[in-house]
């Protein structure tokens, strides 16, 4: 049975599907690589030497340095692999989610139900 | 002969992790939460259960898009913590049993379940802040614990039903096993969550009760639901609730409910539900 109806796009959302993960692939591989303490000193050593390793092309690599969240989304990336490069670069969850959404930090966290369970 | 004797349906938020390992249980905005659990743990250590089957998914701790499995099922002895991108959690290694996983595998391939078998495997988030929050695990864990993932990232995703009719056939497959075993099955993630675009942070209370509801009422309704369905109603992230689903599918319509729970602090509706077999 289908599960998705492609005429019924569900609003401010990319379903991560093959095709999906077929144009960012290089984007998630990088960010999967994240997850050793070796490459993530590594990034942060030299993070234009990280990136042209991991055959990310210029415009991935622009996303990546201008930390554009929706963007890096867009072009394939899965939230749940960007979020190892959100640690690595100091955006958390919550930074990339207020970013996503257009708004402050500080009001986004406003508009949660205890913003102290973070 | 082996018999499962509870089911949970738990969400395992990555940030209750992070709360946990810096002690944070008694702040005024985790209490809610935390406190929860505290005699779902008591229940458990009276029901002394010998496995704990934990439906759950990875978020690219162990499993890359390179090879992706619908279902994969943990045969080893023992699994590793997984680094998820901010180091290893000071959690002891899990106990597997592989005997049990053996015989899991068996019965549901036979039963036309074709899972990945994965003798190496390292668990994170999804597995762990369900096992911590319900299991005692100093200066070890008290129960040994199977792995069991599923794909809920890389669509097409395993539908609703067939998630259910999992949890069916791991019953038939758990009472197959010859050995004295008391079991307990989780089905862990969501509830209703979208952590991406213009959306980020939407959860949806009213789907989210509802859908307690009828996990114990009317399963089935659930399970007839579409993906485009749950993420239209619960978000993107949300259609994480079909590994609920696997659980529910494990428990008997005779079994009790015990406890209900329901905190909506951030972003992600942290929904919990307890079965217990008579």
């Amino acid at each position: 049975m289908p599960q998705l109806d492609r005429n019924r796009p569900i609003p401010d959302t990319i379903v991560f599907d093959l095709n999906e993960s077929r144009k960012g692939y290089r984007i998630n591989k990088m960010c999967d690589s994240l997850t050793s303490d070796e490459n993530r000193r590594a990034y942060k050593e030299d993070e234009e030497a990280y990136l042209s390793r991991h055959g990310l092309s210029e415009e991935e690599k622009r996303l990546v340095r201008a930390r554009d969240w929706a963007g890096l989304n867009a072009a394939g990336g899965n939230i749940y692999y960007l979020l190892k490069l959100g640690f690595v670069v100091g955006h958390g969850l919550y930074r990339m989610g207020a970013q996503m959404r257009g708004e402050p930090f500080e009001a986004f966290l406003a508009s949660r139900n205890a913003k102290g369970a973070r | 002969m082996a018999r499962i004797i509870a089911g949970i349906g738990t969400s395992h938020v990555p940030s209750i992790g992070g709360a946990y390992d810096r002690g944070a249980q008694d702040e005024p905005d985790w209490k809610p939460l935390f406190d929860a659990y505290v005699p779902v743990r008591e229940w458990l250590a009276r029901l002394r259960p010998d496995v704990a089957i934990v439906v759950y998914n990875d978020h690219g701790a162990d499993f890359f898009f390179d090879k992706y499995p619908t279902f994969a099922l943990g045969c080893a002895d023992q699994y590793a913590i997984a680094d998820e991108g901010m180091g290893v959690r000071p959690l002891p290694r899990i106990k597997g049993d592989f005997e049990f996983s053996r015989r899991l595998c068996e019965s549901l391939v036979y039963d036309e379940f074709d899972l990945t078998m994965c003798q190496e495997m390292s668990v994170e988030h999804g597995f762990l802040v369900p096992m911590h929050l319900c299991f005692d695990h100093a200066p070890d864990w008290s129960v040994a614990a199977v792995p069991l993932a599923v794909n809920v990232l890389l669509h097409p995703l395993p539908t609703a039903q067939r998630c259910f009719r999992l949890g069916q056939a791991i019953r038939r497959a758990v009472e197959a096993d010859p050995r004295d075993l008391r079991v307990v099955i989780l089905g862990t993630g969501g509830m209703s969550h979208q952590l991406q675009g213009k959306r980020f942070g939407a959860m949806n209370r009213e789907f989210d009760h509802d859908f307690l509801e009828r996990i114990e009422r009317d399963p089935a309704s659930l399970a007839r639901m579409t993906h485009q369905e749950l993420m239209e109603q619960a978000g993107a992230e949300g259609i994480e609730l079909i590994m609920w689903l696997v659980m529910r599918g494990a428990i008997s319509d005779g079994a009790r409910r015990v406890h209900r729970h329901y905190y909506g602090p951030m972003t992600t509706g942290m929904g919990l539900i307890t079965f217990e077999e008579p």
